[in-house]
């Protein structure tokens, strides 16, 4: 199996624009793909799509359930917690778990010596399986609201891919933090989709530098070509980046995404370029494939 | 008085009417709680006269002189971030969480935790005030707690210069960062766009906004991209009880503006989307 993680700094850019169109071409022209929405905060890549749900994992992690009978107020739990979750007064024997803090990281636990702690199972967000001819195609994680991260639903959808498919389509969050590293540490290559405008070059300029600190490779998207400058040109031939394709600005293809379409569909000309940029990618990266 | 605006799914225009808004009226103390992606830097060029260090988390580190490979931390890790390689354990920096429990739990004491200390706090003046602004490097946690930093330091800065609008650039997504930045604050406003994703992205911070009860505003941005969608946007905030603040067609002069270091209020004022920023502005404030 080849990974690509589609990806950008900066938010907006064409992201899943960019990976549902690449994954429906795969498709239409016969490959074996599978499309994995790891934008947990903001999934948006199934709804182009009308396949059928055919599961739903529930992602969850452990929280502790203090039994105030037995808890002796030492506050050792309170000190192993590095993250402010466990509130305790003991003066006046007061003790609780401020749920949305806690990572489930079972440090508490461990710091009990009066067997005051147990866990119970935290809600953290959805992954749903979507098929065609049974067998999954899209994999969509989705954090609940009031989660604090995207991290272990994201994870969670990474790990249903049958590692038996052709090419997997990583619809990455955006950013350059936790969540955008989970996704695309465990891809072969990365397509990075930015804008010609100033925005765009700067959180380009931050995604190369991260992919360049763990070596991973990857190529460059300017989508919406025409509507800004040339720095990001500029800055893609200085730093020597392969720049995979320019899609110009058109209003017609924002019209189509707007209303939830794929341009990739009605366009065979484009549905082709993405097939052949997906085939030149995996025949100069193939050799490199993921392991863990 | 401090307003929040945020967006939900990234790319709407969020930065660009943030911009506008702290050069509509007097002075502000503007603050970028973007920190995965602070731009606001771009457009107004801030002469930052403090910088400080901001450690964002820890990170695991084996002392490989004391390790035993006993691999009783890979038991206790929930990170699945510790792993045998050939008789030695490794910790994977990325997966790492930073809860201290293998350096609690290590017979030999041979896990120190090292703090991530790359990540900077800048504040400064700018042509129509103060800024404040955080820099989340690359691969650390965005845990929100730079956006309460950030927040804390516009603050104190307001209380110091005497200035009485807080404006925040918040980052996308619903997350822990969008949370800690609309936390307490007078208004929020979600810009967003006439896309299907747009408004399934919308709907999930309104939600999210609710949860604190605070007055939000959305501003439908780029409207005539897709009016039919743009109409139901506006139902569906008229059916959630969501106040529609304004409309802003699609506007080349928005990127124009942006490539001159302007917001499209310094751009060109009386454009259309110049005066309808103004009404929007007065409409939130007042």
């Amino acid at each position: 199996m080849f990974r690509i993680a589609v990806a950008s700094g900066k938010g907006g850019t064409g992201k899943t624009f960019v990976a549902v169109n690449i994954f429906q071409s795969l498709i239409k022209s016969g490959l074996d793909a599978v499309l994995v929405d790891c934008d947990a905060e903001a999934p948006n890549a199934a709804a182009f799509f009308t396949k059928k749900l055919t599961g739903t994992i529930a992602v969850t992690q452990l929280v502790p359930v203090i039994d105030e009978s037995k808890c002796v107020y030492c506050a050792k739990c309170h000190e192993y917690c590095n993250y402010n979750s466990i509130f305790i007064l003991p003066p006046v024997k007061i003790i609780k778990v401020i749920v949305d803090l806690c990572h489930g990281c079972g440090a508490c636990s461990v710091a009990c010596n009066y067997g005051a702690i147990s866990e119970k199972p935290d809600s953290l967000g959805t992954v749903s399986l979507f098929s065609e001819k049974d067998r999954v195609s899209i994999i969509e994680s989705r954090m609940d609201i009031g989660v604090m991260s995207a991290v272990p639903v994201i994870k969670a959808a990474i790990k249903q891919i049958d590692p038996g498919t052709g090419i997997a389509i990583l619809d990455s969050p955006p950013g350059t933090s936790c969540p955008f590293i989970e996704t695309v540490a465990t891809a072969d290559f990365v397509i990075l989709v930015t804008e010609p405008t100033p925005f765009g070059l700067s959180d380009l300029r931050q995604s190369v530098e991260t992919l360049r600190s763990i070596d991973k490779p990857s190529g460059v998207i300017i989508n919406r070509a025409g509507l800004g400058n040339n720095a990001v040109r500029d800055y893609v031939d200085r730093q020597e980046i392969p720049l995979l394709m320019e899609i110009p600005f058109s209003k017609k293809t924002a019209e189509i995404y707007s209303e939830g379409k794929i341009l990739a569909g009605t366009d065979p000309a484009f549905a082709g370029s993405l097939v052949s940029m997906v085939q030149n990618i995996i025949k100069d990266h193939g050799n490199s494939s993921y392991k863990r | 008085m401090e307003i929040a605006v945020i967006s939900g799914k990234g790319g709407t225009g969020k930065t660009s009417i943030t911009a506008s808004f702290a050069t509509l009226g007097g002075d502000v103390v503007l603050a970028d709680c973007d920190v995965d992606a602070a731009n606001m830097y771009l457009l107004f060029n801030p002469v930052h006269d403090e910088e400080s260090v901001f450690v964002s988390g820890h990170k695991a580190v084996i002392d490989y002189d004391l390790c035993t490979s006993c691999a009783l931390c890979m038991n206790y890790c929930r990170f699945d971030a510790i792993s045998e390689d050939r008789g030695r354990i490794v910790i994977s920096e990325i997966s790492c969480d930073g809860c201290f429990l293998c350096s609690r739990i290590c017979p030999e004491k041979a896990i120190t935790m090292v703090p991530d200390d790359k990540s900077r706090m800048y504040s400064g003046s700018f042509r129509k005030g103060r800024m404040v602004y955080g820099r989340l490097a690359p691969g650390e946690e965005n845990s929100g707690k730079l956006v309460n930093a950030v927040r804390e330091k516009a603050k104190q800065t307001a209380a110091q210069y005497g200035l009485e609008t807080i404006i925040i650039d918040g980052p996308p997504g619903i997350g822990c960062p969008v949370i800690s930045t609309i936390s307490g604050v007078d208004r929020v406003v979600i810009v967003t766009e006439a896309t299907r994703s747009a408004l399934s992205d919308m709907e999930r911070a309104v939600e999210v906004v609710r949860k604190f009860s605070i007055p939000a505003f959305v501003i439908i941005n780029k409207f005539d991209l897709n009016e039919s969608m743009s109409k139901e946007i506006e139902e569906w905030c008229a059916g959630n009880n969501v106040v529609v603040a304004g409309r802003l067609p699609f506007d080349r002069q928005i990127t124009e503006a942006m490539i001159e270091s302007k917001s499209i209020n310094e751009y060109n004022p009386e454009s259309e989307t110049g005066k309808k920023l103004r009404v929007i502005w007065n409409k939130i404030v007042s």
